[in-house]
């Protein structure tokens, strides 16, 4: 068993560096397309993509409907635009 | 004191509010122009500060403009109204004036009307400017007193100055009492004339009165004018208590933000205090702050967790307007700024109040 935990797949904690690219989050919160690397986790784009689409409709219960979302992160930028209920969402890693 | 003028403009189409936003701020006195969509947010603007003058349209889902000029007349009795209305009704135009609206404007559909309409609400401003009590406009509520004393009048003149209200006995052309603010007789009737406008009704003469007063109406108008005089040269040190304070709460930090270019609404939310928010221009002030924190603990963790760096800021494009999270050292600050302006203009003005609540 110990030999096997070796070729084990550890999911990582954190990501060692975002990349770039974009992909699409429907209503019911899954991938419909992307742009990111296959090694990008999905679970990582549904997780980006659940907070954008959460916050656009909480900001509407408040009164505050919004139709795009920019957040700026020292390392990066991302951006979402509601599509139907869901979000296209951009991922910009900020160059050094 | 500054003299810039505050209007406020109330209609439920953005595009119509822009407009309007556009050319009265174009206007000779310079004024500040605000919007609201709502009677609702209407309330929430005048609830946070002071404004000269309010332009509401009729026609508005929820609240409609009579509900709120009810509300406006009852406790922002200061601040002039207008109505402007799509719709040509002398029904509409009577029970607007017997409410105590200042002018009755139709929308206007040409340029040339839209030049009209703006003279008409200049008009306004500088008769705003000028003081004066509505009811007889603009008289001075000294020329109001000499001319009912000097038609021996009986009758009991109540003035109201937004939460204050006032009042003066008159008994055969004599002033004979007067009471405001927990003062009476000559102190309540020199506390009455210092308020600057207000509106004043005059109900039925007290008979049971009795005299408090002893001094004549031209001795009491001379002291009073005397003592208004000395108290606008500062030797009085008045502490404000007869200003009219519409709204106008103590915003600390909040101030200079609200007066930041095209800002519709600010909400700072304390990261100490779980429930500890200052708002201006609010309507939600509870759920917004509550909102502002909890998406900003989402956006903090989902930075991370991708190994992002600090959050700098979150802002976003909205149907209504631009809302930005700017995250500080002690607070967060959530702020509206208006629709029209344009996402570098946002981002000036982001900048611009970034400084000031940082310094």
């Amino acid at each position: 068993m110990g030999l096997l935990d070796l070729f084990s797949k550890k999911k990582p904690d954190k990501v060692e560096k975002l990349p770039s690219g974009s992909f699409r989050i429907d209503s019911a919160g899954q991938i419909s397309a992307s742009t990111l690397p296959g090694a990008f986790p999905e679970e990582l784009m549904r997780e980006i993509g659940g907070i954008v689409v959460e916050t656009f409709k909480t900001a509407a219960e408040q009164g505050l409907p919004l139709k795009e979302l920019n957040l700026d992160y020292a390392g990066a930028k991302i951006a979402g635009r509601e599509a139907r209920g869901g979000a296209v969402i951009f991922l910009t890693p900020r160059k050094f | 004191m500054s003299q810039e003028r505050n209007i406020l403009i109330v209609d439920d189409e953005q595009d119509v509010l822009e407009l309007y936003q556009a050319r009265l701020s174009k206007l000779d006195s310079k004024p500040r122009v605000m919007t609201a969509d709502s009677g609702k947010r209407a309330l929430a603007l005048l609830a946070s500060e002071s404004f000269n003058l309010l332009i509401t349209d009729l026609n508005m889902p929820g609240m409609d403009g009579f509900q709120l000029l009810t509300i406006v007349r009852g406790k922002y009795s200061n601040t002039r109204t207008v109505v402007m209305s799509g719709v040509s009704d002398d029904q509409y135009r009577a029970r607007a004036y017997g409410m105590g609206i200042d002018l009755f404007l139709e929308k206007p559909g040409t340029d040339d009307e839209m030049g009209t309409f703006c003279d008409c609400v200049e008009g306004v401003l500088m008769r705003e400017a000028a003081g004066g009590f509505r009811g007889v406009q603009s008289m001075s509520l000294v020329d109001l007193i000499q001319s009912e004393c000097l038609a021996g009048t009986s009758c009991v003149l109540k003035i109201t100055n937004g939460p204050m209200v006032g009042r003066i006995w008159l008994q055969d052309g004599d002033v004979i009492d007067a009471e405001a603010q927990g003062a009476g007789a000559e102190d309540g009737f020199r506390k009455i004339l210092e308020w600057r406008g207000g509106s004043f009704e005059k109900l039925p003469a007290d008979a049971g009165r009795e005299r408090a007063i002893f001094n004549s109406y031209q001795g009491l108008l001379l002291d009073s004018a005397q003592t208004l005089d000395m108290a606008e040269a500062g030797d009085l040190g008045l502490d404000g208590e007869g200003d009219a304070v519409e709204g106008g709460e103590n915003l600390g930090r909040l101030g200079p933000i609200s007066r930041c270019s095209g800002v519709e609404l600010v909400l700072s939310v304390d990261s100490a205090e779980p429930h500890g928010t200052r708002a201006w221009a609010v309507e939600n002030e509870a759920s917004l702050g509550a909102w502002t924190r909890e998406r900003m603990e989402r956006f903090r963790s989902l930075g991370d967790k991708l190994n992002l760096g600090q959050l700098k800021q979150a802002s976003g494009v909205g149907l209504k307007r631009h809302v930005a999270l700017l995250p500080g050292a002690e607070s967060t600050l959530c702020v509206g700024i208006q629709r029209s302006f344009s996402q570098s203009e946002v981002r000036e003005t982001l900048k611009e109040i970034s400084v000031k609540w940082g310094s």
